[in-house]
């Protein structure tokens, strides 16, 4: 039953991004974007993955759609006709696709315990996370606490996409002064 | 969109729940589905549906400019704060157990403070980029 949720998911899915692939107006393809996200999110939650789910929908589905749709606001609401064929894309797109998934035949089967990545660090989390952290919910207690360093990173990642879009949108605005910012 | 009555007087009932939910998810992240990064989204979600329905100039009285720039440095300066903090209590970087006399009480100090910097620079972060792009546009949404 799970696998079949997810089966009809997935085509969902790949039905959207053949639209979004063929649709010209823009803002359709950012709708479309953001359904494709709550698509993703919903096969997470059956696949368990409760955290990235929700991450998946607020940012996804939430965020980038609206930051999209601000983009948009700012642009023409229909893509231009390709100058090019898109034939030889489309077979170079096609062909990493048959490779990466002729990749996935050698690894181990999904949610196969004797799979080597749940034998490294795993277990250690599973059984000693509650007890040495005191925090039940495994994802934070790897997330915030064993793995500290990558979310500390991670953050540092945020914080400089913050900078640069500062940087690239506030030199534009000196050039063209609005009234608007001396409130 | 200013001049939807419906949108404006839905927008007032359900910010306050959105910002709510943040904070559950921020501070309940150690039991359910949820953490730093999550909250911080729907918080700046928040502020953003109502910069949508008001105006940017409402959403940059309530939440300035100058704050948002203040909490993107802010949350990474936090949490690279309590890595320093394990190093002068004799600990590594990012060491919790020495934040308290007790091991676990020192984790759970350490992961609180740790998910409030990502809070507060994903929030900031999100904030500032729908500032700066929706500004761009001013001229036209302020009518």
């Amino acid at each position: 039953m799970e696998s079949l949720i997810i089966a009809v998911l997935l085509a969902m899915m790949a039905v959207v991004t053949v639209v979004v692939a063929v649709q010209r107006n823009l803002f359709a393809v950012v709708i479309l974007a953001g359904i494709y996200s709550f698509l993703m999110a919903t096969v997470l939650v059956a696949l368990d993955a409760v955290d990235v789910a929700m991450t998946e929908a607020a940012v996804g589905a939430g965020i980038s759609t609206v930051l999209m749709l601000s983009a948009l606001y700012l642009s023409k609401g229909e893509e231009m006709k390709p100058l090019h064929r898109p034939l030889l894309p489309l077979a170079v797109a096609a062909a990493t696709g048959v490779a990466l998934v002729y990749g996935t035949l050698d690894l181990p089967a999904f949610s196969d315990p004797r799979a080597p990545i749940h034998q490294h660090v795993a277990p250690r989390y599973i059984h000693d996370a509650l007890r040495e952290t005191g925090v039940p919910n495994v994802v934070t207690a790897v997330l915030a606490s064993y793995r500290g360093y990558d979310t500390l990173g991670e953050t540092t990642v945020v914080f400089t996409a913050g900078i640069g879009v500062i940087a690239l949108l506030r030199r534009l605005r000196r050039l063209k002064p609005e009234p608007e910012d001396a409130r | 969109m200013k001049d939807y009555l419906v949108l404006r007087v839905i927008a007032k009932l359900l910010i306050a729940f959105m910002l709510l939910f943040a904070l559950y998810v921020q501070f309940h992240g150690d039991f359910g589905p949820g953490g730093g990064f999550q909250a911080g989204v729907i918080a700046a979600a928040a502020i953003i549906f109502y910069g949508i329905i008001y105006g940017l100039p409402a959403a940059r009285a309530v939440v300035p400019d100058r704050l948002v720039e203040t909490m993107i440095a802010l949350g990474v300066l936090i949490y690279a704060g309590v890595g320093v903090a394990g190093l002068v209590l004799g600990g590594n970087f990012l060491d919790y157990f020495v934040l308290a006399h007790d091991p676990v009480h020192g984790q759970h100090r350490g992961i609180f403070w740790v998910e409030v910097g990502v809070l507060i620079t994903v929030a900031g972060v999100m904030l500032k980029i729908f500032y700066l792009f929706a500004g761009r546009a001013s001229h036209e949404v302020e009518r």
